[in-house]
């Protein structure tokens, strides 16, 4: 399967998920740099790395999700192309309008930068197919922006569509309803503050990300 | 044209920095703060002439995000 890495100025695990990609599809992806307007031809996944793009200025994701590339992702998730945003990338498809909700700063005001245990509330999407329902998988986490808000009516709404891919098993950033990763309604876009590309080897500490790849090229990369 | 922008939390959104703002104030011995909250005062310099309702999508499009926030614009 090839896929794409947008980089955005100030992104710095591009390198990571390209790393990650790679290990899985056995294929190098394909790094595209923000100020593009197109995509390449035949991708099945395009990845929105962490970081901290544009310095987080005006607010975590926002000046990233206006950039040239960005018309591109939204008309290439709105097609049904797979679009997994992590981290920093899940702050941009918020600020894309791709996903609801918003990633404000982390309630005790502290960057968190530690393993977390999550909970897979949906084992059934495109990403998260090769995790049983409601098993504990650990991840890092490493942000100051994580703390997931919605409105309560869009909160019910995401729970009862199954739209909660990752909760946080305990408490991490304050986040609504301890919600760690969120699915657009067709289930093509993930946003995730947890990092699964940082536990893809066993010298990583685990492979509990692995298998999201490993489930992203199984149902989508064949 | 100058515009002063701001651009506040919205009610019932918790503000963390507000929470810790009021936390060292009152560390500094200021009694009698019932609550605080931080927002952001953007200051824009624009053709006489731009519409209101351009105006406005610039603050929708960019300077604020209105599931979390609201904006006030203030033409000077």
């Amino acid at each position: 399967m090839k896929t794409a890495v947008i980089v955005f100025p100030g992104s710095n695990c591009d390198r990571d998920i390209a790393v990650a990609l790679e290990a899985v599809t056995g294929t190098k992806p394909a790094m595209v740099w923000h100020g593009e307007t197109a995509l390449p031809a035949g991708i099945g996944l395009i990845a929105l790395p962490g970081g901290f793009s544009y310095g987080d200025y005006l607010r975590s994701g926002a000046v990233a999700a206006r950039s040239p590339i960005m018309a591109a992702v939204v008309g290439a998730a709105e097609r049904g192309l797979p679009v997994l945003g992590i981290c920093n990338g899940f702050q941009v498809l918020t600020e894309a309008g791709l996903l609801p909700g918003a990633l404000m700063r982390n309630e005790g005001l502290d960057f968190v930068c530690r393993d977390v245990a999550l909970t897979v509330a949906n084992a059934q999407s495109a990403f998260t197919s090769r995790y049983g329902q409601g098993e504990t998988i650990t991840i890092p986490v490493a942000h100051h922006d994580g703390n997931y808000f919605a409105d309560a009516e869009t909160l019910d709404r995401l729970e009862g569509e199954g739209r909660v891919a990752f909760r946080y098993a305990g408490e991490v950033n304050g986040s609504a309803r301890k919600i760690a990763g969120v699915l657009n309604a067709a289930g093509n876009v993930l946003g995730m503050m947890p990092h699964p590309e940082r536990r893809i080897e066993a010298a990583h500490g685990g492979v509990d990300g692995r298998r999201l790849f490993e489930g992203l090229l199984e149902t989508v990369g064949a | 044209m100058k515009l002063r922008i701001f651009v506040t939390l919205k009610n019932g959104v918790l503000d963390p920095q507000g929470k810790a703002i009021h936390k060292a104030l009152e560390g500094l011995g200021f009694t009698g703060i019932n609550d605080v909250r931080a927002g952001k005062l953007i200051e824009l310099d624009v053709a006489d002439d731009t519409s209101d309702s351009s105006i406005d999508e610039m603050c929708r499009k960019l300077l604020a995000n209105t599931v979390i926030e609201n904006y006030r614009v203030e033409k000077a």
